[in-house]
């Protein structure tokens, strides 16, 4: 498992807030075994693995700056576990 | 379920907001979480394939997997398609014969290498030359995974295996030059890192008559990566990303995997061919003339 990389993002990175969220992900815990795909390969890099456990014992991902996510389901199409998918939430539906 | 799901990124949100995952549908959904480890790539290629499937648009009721014995054999239950889970290394005959009884059919095949190229070897060739209308999805991750990581026909010289701790030293296959020479009118290579491309290439197999071979290469974080000292599933991902090389249409007996080394990706092989069934039928027209009344099988499955 690679590392939670929890205070990483530096303030520049960081979009100014009043950007609206374009997208939004949906987890479901029980389902997550902690391989840390989404949170590698999210183009935007706004996903983290979370402080809590899940039931099972592991970490899920959360998003770190829901501000960044732009819903391209990316994540979605890597999970393993079919445990988290992102949605645009300008059309309100999966890419 | 609202309990056991988070929605982030929608403060104001629920649940209500935000639609169903898209491949719930095509899931078994009382059987997750699956068995498959954590950091292992197969769910993503099921992931990949359900998502070619939804947006190839085909009717699911005349879809069938067909899977093998192994770590990828249990696809077909997990899966909420008909879907056949078979005897080791008898995925392909299973799924001749569901093409031949009823030739409306998708029928795909979905199994490890150990199932398909090992013990199955010899129906995977034959199948091929004989252009049967099957799909077959190979996961290639260079071990048994189930029975504990000996060595397959896929494992690169000089890996360790629990069968060979001083290493490989014999050739292994290289699956895209062994279905093209057998006669595959399809045959792409991609790894559990292409996701899209992976989609799309499983979308153009669907759709492609005859015999169409897709090998993913995919890791095994719990068996090949342990005993070879190579991290976890990621660590394994990352090299996909690093090594693999896209190269269309190249030629296929240049596309050997080494230990560690690069890997040639792509679309290698789209030609056409006639299937078997059109070869019956054009046969059986030849000899029998007017006795002949098209393909007599799907008549009788018809009723």
């Amino acid at each position: 498992m690679s590392e939670p990389s929890v205070n990483e993002a530096k303030p520049s990175q960081v979009p100014p807030p009043a950007r609206k969220a374009r997208g939004a992900i949906h987890v479901t815990r029980n389902r997550c075994k902690g391989c840390g795909f989404c949170i590698a390969f999210c183009p935007p890099k706004v996903l983290e693995f979370s402080e809590e456990f899940s039931e099972q014992g592991y970490h899920f991902p959360r998003l770190k700056n829901p501000d960044g996510c732009t819903g391209c389901d990316l994540c979605g199409l890597y999970c393993p576990d079919f445990a988290i998918y992102g949605v645009m939430q300008k059309y309100g539906k999966k890419q | 379920m609202s309990e056991e799901q988070m929605i982030a990124g929608t403060p104001e949100g629920g649940a209500e907001c935000l639609p169903p995952n898209p491949v719930e549908g095509f899931l078994r959904s009382e059987r997750m979480p699956h068995i498959w480890c954590p950091g292992c790539g197969i769910g993503t290629t099921v992931n990949c394939f359900a998502r070619a499937l939804l947006q190839s648009k085909l009717d699911l009721n005349k879809v069938a997997v067909v899977s093998g014995i192994g770590c990828t054999g249990r696809v077909a239950g997990y899966v909420n398609l008909d879907s056949f889970h078979t005897t080791h290394g008898r995925a392909i005959p299973f799924a001749t014969g569901m093409k031949l009884a009823n030739p409306d059919l998708t029928v795909v095949v979905y199994s490890g290498d150990g199932d398909l190229i090992s013990i199955g070897g010899n129906h995977f060739i034959h199948a091929a030359r004989r252009n049967v209308d099957l799909k077959i999805i190979c996961i290639n991750n260079f071990t048994y995974g189930m029975t504990g990581g000996q060595l397959a026909p896929t494992t690169p010289v000089t890996a360790i295996s629990s069968t060979t701790p001083y290493g490989c030293y014999e050739q292994p296959f290289n699956l895209p030059n062994l279905a093209e020479s057998a006669g595959a009118v399809y045959v792409a290579r991609w790894t559990t890192y292409h996701v899209r491309q992976l989609t799309h290439s499983i979308g153009e197999a669907l759709r492609k008559k005859g015999f169409s071979f897709i090998e993913i290469v995919s890791q095994c974080p719990t068996l090949y990566e342990r005993r070879n000292k190579l991290g976890d599933g990621l660590d394994m991902m990352e090299y996909f990303k690093e090594s693999s090389v896209v190269k269309h249409g190249a030629a296929t007996k240049e596309a050997g995997i080494g230990f560690q080394g690069p890997i040639t990706v792509g679309k290698f092989v789209d030609i056409e061919r006639p299937t078997f069934l059109d070869l019956m039928d054009k046969q059986m027209t030849r000899t029998l003339d007017a006795h002949y009344t098209g393909s007599v099988v799907e008549d009788h499955v018809r009723g």
